[in-house]
């Protein structure tokens, strides 16, 4: 019993402990944010890693979540003849909830994990101390353009994959079970607000902002040489996610 | 050159966890001095330097530069004050995203209103110092010998015109020739830039190669230190056993 209390003590320990050193760490980013010089080219090399190199997994994400969800909304609604609601209904959770949420732990897969890596393997070669040494402000360098990328580049992707899903619900409804693409599409935006879209995006900067931040975090803090830095790739993901995810129904509380 | 105190360690503790890694360090480098820290691995050799720049800060003791304790300084003013030195790591630590230009050239860039001429020509000038060939400055880190890149890591060093050089195990895993390359190349940086060098080895050939004054660390406290002549002829077990590379007799455990 004082053992499985003592491993639950650890764990919420070790929570509040990565909670800790993430609000820091987006301090510190917030402070050094607006200062010179402004290494313009590396943020837009962070903001095309981020952003444009993943669009391919966002389109297919989104598209396919688009039309898994006319698909089954579709077979449900047909038992009470509702299914001029479908259009309405994808474009809905699309836009409030799943583009958002899944485009941010796709990224988070793809783009924090390798954040990660990439500073836990700077830490262990002390390319990060060498930074230091040349009177250069890490995060200032590293961490700056690449959070900034996550908070300008993850809402832009959830517009994308807004449309996209949209797109592949529309295929589903009227290309599988024949529905009139007038009428889906006139249902898409019956109900759909801009309130609705905005609230997707803002959640999606919220969750690019958290995902660059952990992997940040993680990756600035690794210690313990290869084996640390794969411990840090796999808890930025799982953080990352798990952050994503709680916020997500907080957030969404909050701004509706 | 000038004999006043450039850098002052006093009684400097440090501990990680229950570790305690120095434990009292007093050192003083004097302006234009070449001071080599030898010691073996795991005596807070590393640690010790990276105080020096304000990398670590002691949980008791102070390091002084110029007379200024780093402790008193804010987050700003320790920046600017790194902006006068330079450090050498151990494997080179460079950048391995950029080639050796952009290496070489980061601090400038950073900490300098340059024109990309001008970087360039100090980028050939630092390449030049440090006896590498101009064609390797379009070559990545990964695509370099051992050798290669610690000269690369001096270059990046000595790029913005430090006052203080530092080095971090020059040349641990080089090879007897290149070691004595890498010694000629700190010697010829001393000479050329006039500048106050630490350097921490544990390899004695390059510490007599290089040193005005030898520091022994043992155990987080300086031992012994002497210039070279009379650190050969110290009267102390350990250094003697060091010096011969013989495992010392109150240290078999080890």
């Amino acid at each position: 019993m004082t053992r499985w209390l003592e491993v639950l003590g650890t764990f919420v320990h070790d929570q509040f402990a990565d909670l800790g050193r993430f609000f820091r760490m987006l301090f510190v980013w917030l402070v050094w944010l607006p200062r010179r010089p402004y290494e313009v080219r590396e943020w837009l090399r962070q903001m095309v890693r981020v952003g444009w190199d993943s669009i391919p997994v966002v389109f297919l994400t989104t598209m396919f979540t688009g039309m898994v969800l006319a698909l089954q909304t579709y077979r449900g609604f047909e038992r009470f003849h509702a299914e001029g609601f479908v259009g309405s209904v994808v474009a809905l959770s699309l836009t409030r909830e799943l583009a958002p949420v899944l485009t941010g732990l796709m990224v988070a897969g793809r783009v924090g994990s390798s954040m990660a890596a990439e500073l836990g393997s700077m830490r262990v070669t002390e390319q990060i101390d060498a930074l230091e040494a040349m009177a250069t402000e890490p995060v200032h360098y590293l961490v700056v353009p690449r959070v900034l990328a996550g908070l300008v580049m993850v809402p832009l992707l959830t517009v994308v994959g807004d449309l996209i899903g949209i797109l592949g619900g529309f295929l589903v409804a009227v290309g599988l079970f024949g529905a009139n693409p007038v009428l889906y599409w006139d249902s898409t935006f019956q109900y759909l607000e801009v309130n609705d879209v905005m609230s997707g995006v803002i959640k999606a900067a919220f969750f690019g902002l958290t995902l660059t931040t952990v992997g940040c975090t993680k990756g600035f803090w690794t210690s313990g040489g290869a084996e640390g830095v794969g411990r840090a790739t796999t808890a930025a993901v799982v953080t990352a996610s798990l952050y994503i995810l709680l916020s997500d129904f907080f957030l969404t509380k909050l701004l509706f | 050159m000038e004999p006043t105190v450039a850098i002052r360690v006093a009684d400097v503790h440090k501990r990680f966890g229950p570790k305690e890694v120095l434990r009292g360090v007093d050192l003083e480098v004097r302006g234009g001095e070449s001071v080599v820290i030898v010691g073996g691995s795991g005596a807070g050799k590393t640690v010790l330097l990276k105080h020096l720049i304000g990398l670590l800060q002691p949980d008791e003791g102070r390091v002084e530069v110029d007379g200024l304790d780093l402790a008193t300084l804010s987050r700003a003013e320790s920046l600017e004050l790194r902006k006068r030195f330079g450090m050498a790591f151990q494997e080179g630590a460079l950048f391995d995203s950029m080639t050796v230009r952009d290496n070489i050239a980061f601090p400038i860039r950073r900490h300098r209103r340059a024109t990309p001429a001008a970087v360039d020509d100090r980028v050939r000038e630092c390449l030049a110092m440090v006896r590498l060939e101009e064609g390797s400055a379009v070559k990545l880190p990964a695509e370099l010998s051992g050798g290669m890149r610690r000269r690369v890591g001096f270059a990046r060093a000595i790029a913005l015109a430090p006052e203080f050089l530092l080095f971090d195990e020059p040349t641990t895993g080089l090879d007897p020739i290149n070691t004595a390359a890498i010694a000629a190349v700190i010697n010829r940086l001393r000479s050329e830039l006039a500048v106050t060098v630490v350097t921490i080895t544990h390899d004695m050939n390059l510490a007599f190669r290089i040193a005005d004054r030898i520091a022994m660390l043992r155990r987080g406290r300086i031992l012994a230190e002497a210039e070279p002549a009379a650190f050969r002829e110290l009267d102390d077990l350990y250094v003697q056993a060091f010096l011969r590379g013989e495992v010392p007799a109150d240290e078999e455990d080890a």
